[in-house]
């Protein structure tokens, strides 16, 4: 048995037992505790020892159909271990901050969605990938209908529309994923398998065309799930409206699936398919929509919560540049910086929601000065609030400069290519970031606070995983060699493909524009 | 080339290491240590300062420190550059810090929040020591931003004030922007430069490497990155068009304002802009740019210097101007390299005015500190006067930093570096408007500052606190007499060799050059001496040429204006395009289906949404089936 399929049955048996009444916090945390000390020992063994010739560790493959060949097969290289080790981590922090007087749902959805997440991103068979992501999204869906916050009307009507957006996305993504599978079969025997996919992808490459065309569906379907500019507007009202712990989880985890997704599946798969000019302009101009009207979206917002959901759909603008780029810098930084995501929009939500409850507003013009009553709480939020605008030191900065460097390879062109323009603009989108996260620092933390409207530091038992986030974003983003090591030969393969796509992509591009 | 070598990584390593650390206990242990960490922090700056005396006398190297970004060729670590110009600045860093950390156990002694002010401190120490030591862009722009952080912290010190926090807030936002250009220039020059961004990789490229031909034949290339990384100093030296930030982070403790807003982070532009020479010799337009800046921004914040009243805001004008010198000297330089090409030479005129005026200008803030401190934080000059016989010591440091910032001739450091700034400024073509620039900024400084001095310590106190204010203690004394000895001593006897390395070679000055600016200071300091002497109110504030420099020339306002209008107001429209077009019109068709299948499931459950989610599930899974298990049966 792999170590991983004990990782993805762990929390699935912690929600088992805690919905059947076994002790909460016991169960609950203990197993996520247990589970973060499993995947630590499994980095830091992958660390030294390393992988298969395939690129992955710790395989195994139960075989659940013949034909189609469907496996429940896992195997993890650096990449699925670095989201493995993010999931773990933000799932004990959300886990831990729910405080007694919640329902058992609560505890039982988030390790529900931990399961899917930490299944879809060690699970090697696209069938088993996609089911995990299926089966962490319905408590999430669940959660903001149940137990959202606002009136009831106002967080079906929330549930409604993500329930909608992301079921129609994963629709699509399915059919696109089927589209692929068939062809790729040739009328042959059909596989799910990655591996076997990879090398039918490498021996008898689709035709160019296809290749975009599938592309451009799996872009849209996956695209949705991540909140790609314009089928993003999901994303916000309902990180407002969830319950803090599946805020943390699908902001901080479960939208990485579908950028994981495109990661592990779309580019090896069909790496000309990004090649293609249109769609690689497309996915410019999205992204860029992403960055630039979400920033200025984001700006306009007078809640913290509003910020900080605006702010992450913002945010997916740095990454999906870094697998526009394609190169071997940039998307390693896009790694890191899903992972540097996560936990810093983590750290955000979980703060913002212990606001809430204490507080009973996150409006920015109520609140203010509570920098002098709660001290311990402001340094934790300034943690999370300078690393997701890309201070140095913390582990965004690591992200968004080496997608930044990676886009900027060409020199040469007069003077800008448009992947380069691309990143001048999302340059400004670091200003942007600034500006509104600085405002609600200064509204909430800073000035003097108003009648009524005060709260104290949390105790430390309380803290404590609050803490562990922080120190992840001051490691990760002091050394972030550390993470960078574990990515080791495995994405070779697929950067060199993408990015020669890339280059002769921007070869074309000038052409394509007249 | 200095070769690589583990050896000397010794002392770099402990330069950041040491207050990064107590930056670090601070933070986590301060409860615990309580007022300790204020011995901890000074103790980290006494111990940082006596390595960069050390550290005087070691060889030239290159050591690297850490790794920080390693994917497969690509390489970006934390090293050092240890050569004359970073041992010289490393040198001003501490041992300004030093002092201004021993001042700041008697400034902020009765402050609740000393123990975050000292690791705030210690935190800037760190930053700072980071940005002279980087051997690369990358890492120069990593200590950069921190500083920005550090500078944040310091100037929002004490944030429950509203007008505090808006100022630590406009600078680090202000400092974003010229951040935004200083990337833009990194990345250029990376790509150029293919992946190496090491200052001593880029110079040899640009001397005789590739890049020296690409120069030429992609010249808008290279001057947009020129550029680029000049925008970077604008926000951080206070330059024209983002000056605004620097006079409102006066709102940040004196001893801040002396450390950080006078002598050492706004001067890292500079320092960066010195180490990046051969980026900006390479583009003519924009070392024909960057002194223009310069100028222009010495000119215009030495008018408004002399309509201040706040005594640190008249000071921080005058950093303003001094900065604009400094940059300028960058620019002029650089425009008279591109003919000879001496660029290599030891000694900038921008570095030595950085070197004299750093410790003349924190010694004239720590005096306004100790003033201030003495008049019950009190800071209209106007409510000062007659201090001269209360503070004799603040006197006698202050008189020393004022004639040295006015350039008395011969006898004073900052005489000695204007002239090297105003003799190039002489010598390039084409330069000669900057040169009368320079010569009436001179005339301006000597003007603002005897009026400040006149005001605030001759005369008779207006004010019961002047009249009450008493000498600063002892631990505030000491800093200022230090740097006092350091102001007089720097163009002499053993701060000679120090003086040396900074100061340019050319050094002897044309008689035109010398006539001028002793003619400037004659006639600035005569008129501000008869305009203000006994006066107890401004004679030129009503007239309304002044009133616009007591303005600052309204670009506050204006850029008010246009933060209102160009980002709120386009984020106003933009969120609601957005929800016109976006949520209203992809999301209007799932809307709809989404009330569809709601009514429609409401026909055939309870109406309860788990049932509806359930459906859902239920739904993707008769998807999922069909897909895997009817369609490939369908092909046969």
């Amino acid at each position: 048995m792999s170590p991983l399929e004990i990782v993805i049955l762990l929390p699935l048996l912690a929600a088992l037992a805690v919905g059947l009444g076994a002790p909460v916090r016991v169960f609950s945390v203990g197993s996520a505790l247990v589970n973060l000390g499993l995947v630590v020992g499994l980095v830091w063994n992958f660390s030294t020892t390393g992988a298969d010739k395939a690129g992955y560790a710790y395989v195994s493959s139960r075989t659940v159909l013949e034909n189609p060949a469907i496996a429940f097969a896992v195997g993890a290289d650096g990449v699925s271990l670095i989201l493995a080790l993010l999931t773990v981590l933000v799932a004990l922090a959300a886990v831990w901050q729910i405080s007694a007087e919640k329902p058992l749902m609560y505890h039982v959805a988030s390790q529900l969605i931990a399961a899917g997440a930490l299944g879809a991103f060690l699970c090697t068979d696209v069938f088993f990938l996609y089911a995990f992501h299926e089966l962490a999204l319905i408590p999430t869906l669940l959660m903001i209908a149940l137990h959202g916050h606002g009136d009831e009307e106002h967080r079906k009507a929330v549930a409604w529309k993500t329930t909608v957006y992301l079921g129609a996305g994963s629709l699509i993504l399915l059919a696109g994923l089927a589209w692929m599978v068939l062809e790729y079969s040739g009328g042959e025997k059909l596989t799910f398998d990655l591996t076997a996919l990879k090398a039918q992808a490498a021996a008898t490459p689709l035709p160019l065309e296809k290749q975009a065309s599938i592309a451009f569906v799996l872009l849209l379907g996956f695209g949705t799930l991540v909140s790609l500019f314009p089928l993003h507007s999901w994303a916000a009202p309902a990180y407002a409206a969830a319950p803090t712990p599946v805020a943390m989880l699908h902001s901080g985890v479960l939208k990485k699936f579908g950028l994981y997704g495109l990661f592990r599946i779309a580019l090896p798969l069909l790496p000309q398919g990004f090649q293609q000019p249109w769609v690689h302009q497309a996915l410019l101009y999205m992204l860029l929509g992403n960055i630039l009207i979400m920033g200025l979206v984001t700006i306009h917002q007078k809640r913290l919560d509003d910020v900080l959901a605006n702010s992450s759909v913002m945010h997916m603008g740095y990454i999906f540049l870094g697998l526009a780029a394609g190169t071997e810098v940039a998307l390693r930084g896009a790694v890191l910086l899903m992972f540097a995501h996560g936990i810093s929009i983590a750290l955000l939500f979980s703060l913002a929601g212990r606001l809430r409850s204490q507080l009973g507003t996150l409006e920015l013009a109520k609140l203010g000065g509570l920098g002098s009553h709660a001290p311990a709480f402001t340094v934790l939020f300034a943690f999370g609030a300078f690393a997701s605008i890309g201070l140095p030191g913390l582990a965004n900065f690591a992200g968004e400069v080496m997608v930044f460097i990676g886009s900027f390879q060409t020199f040469g062109a007069a003077p800008f290519t448009p992947l380069q323009w691309a990143v001048v603009l999302a340059l400004w989108g670091v200003v942007m970031s600034a500006v509104y996260m600085l405002r609600a620092y200064r509204g909430i933390f800073q000035g003097s606070a108003n009648a009524g409207l005060f709260m104290t530091d949390p105790a430390f038992g309380q803290r404590l995983p609050l803490i562990l986030l922080a120190a992840v974003l001051l490691i990760a983003g002091c050394c972030p060699w550390l993470l960078l090591g574990l990515m080791k030969t495995d994405l070779a393969s697929v950067v060199e493909t993408a990015s020669t796509a890339i280059q002769e992509a921007a070869k074309a591009a000038p052409s394509a524009s007249h | 080339m200095p070769e690589t070598e583990t050896t000397s990584a010794g002392l770099p390593t402990l330069l950041l290491l040491l207050p990064l650390l107590s930056a670090l206990v601070i933070l986590l242990a301060h409860r615990v240590l309580k007022g300790a960490c204020v011995a901890i922090s000074l103790l980290s700056a006494a111990i940082c300062f006596l390595i960069s005396l050390m550290l005087l006398g070691t060889k030239d190297a290159a050591p690297i420190l850490l790794p920080f970004l390693e994917v497969g060729k690509f390489k970006i670590a934390i090293d050092a550059i240890i050569d004359q110009q970073s041992r010289g600045m490393m040198f001003i860093v501490t041992s300004i810090g030093f002092f201004v950390h021993l001042f700041s156990v008697g400034y902020m002694k009765e402050d609740e929040a000393k123990e975050r002010f000292f690791g705030s401190l210690s935190l800037f120490m760190f930053s700072m020591t980071g940005i002279v030591l980087a051997g690369n862009l990358v890492m120069m722009f990593i200590f950069w931003e921190l500083v920005g952080l550090s500078s944040y912290l310091l100037i929002g010190h004490w944030f429950e004030k509203a007008s505090a926090a808006e100022a630590s807030k406009k600078a680090f936002l202000t400092n974003r922007i010229g951040d935004f250009g200083f990337m833009i220039g990194i990345l250029m020059l990376f790509s150029a430069n293919h992946g190496d961004v090491s200052f001593a990789g880029l110079k040899e490229s640009f001397a005789m490497g590739p890049l020296h031909d690409a120069a030429k034949t992609h010249t808008v290339f290279f001057m947009i990155a020129a550029l680029g990384i000049f925008m970077g100093a604008v926000g951080k030296s206070a330059q024209f068009p983002l000056h605004v930030w620097l006079p409102d982070a006066m709102e940040g403790p004196t001893p801040v304002s002396a450390l950080i807003h006078a002598a050492t982070m706004v001067a890292a532009g500079v320092y960066m802009l010195v180490r990046c020479a051969f980026v900006i010799e390479a583009s003519p337009d924009a070392a024909t740019a960057i002194a223009w800046i310069g100028g222009l921004t010495a000119l215009m914040a030495a008018l408004i210097a002399t309509q201040q009243n706040d005594i640190k805001r008249v000071l921080a004008y005058s950093t303003l101007s001094q900065l604009g010198y400094m940059v300028m000297a960058v620019g002029l330089v650089a425009m008279q390299a591109l003919g000879q090409h001496d660029a290599a030479a030891p000694g900038h005129p921008a570095m030595f005015h950085l070197y004299t005026h750093a410790f003349f200008k924190a010694m004239l803030f720590l005096g306004s500190g100790a003033v201030i401190y003495a008049c019950h934080h009190e800071q209209d000059i106007w409510k000062m006067g007659g201090l001269s016989k209360h503070m004799p010591v603040t006197f006698v440091t202050f008189l020393i930093g004022t004639a040295s910032l006015m350039g008395v001739p011969f006898i004073t450091s900052g005489f000695w570096s204007k002239e090297a700034i105003l003799g190039v400024a002489f010598e390039v073509k084409g330069a000669s408007p900057l040169f009368w620039i320079g010569v009436a900024t001179a005339l301006l400084t000597s003007f603002y500052m005897t009026r400040m001095f006149v005001i605030a310590f001759l005369g008779k106190p207006r004010s019961e606190h002047a009249h009450h204010a008493v000498e600063a203690p002892i631990v505030m004394i000491l800093p200022l007499l230090a740097l006092a000895i350091l102001t007089a001593i720097s163009p002499w006897g053993w701060a000679a060799k120090m003086f040396q390395a900074m100061k340019p070679d050319h050094a002897e000055t044309h008689p035109t050059v010398m006539i001028a600016s002793i003619a400037a200071l004659v006639i600035g300091t005569g008129l501000g001496f008869f305009l203000y002497k006994g006066k107890a109110q401004d004679p030129l504030a009503s007239k309304r040429l002044f009133k616009i420099f007591a303005n600052k020339f309204y670009f506050d306002e204006i850029y008010a204006v246009l933060v209102k209008v160009l980002q709120d107001g386009l984020a106003w429209l933009v969120s609601g395009l957005e929800r016109v077009f976006v949520d209203g019109l992809v999301a209007r068709l799932p809307a709809f289906a989404a009330r569809r299948i709601g009514s429609a499931s409401r026909l055939l459950t309870s109406g309860h949404l788990q049932a509806y989610t359930f459906l859902l599930g239920a739904g993707l899974l008769l998807v999922i089936y069909l897909v895997v298990f009817v369609l490939p049966q369908m092909g046969h």
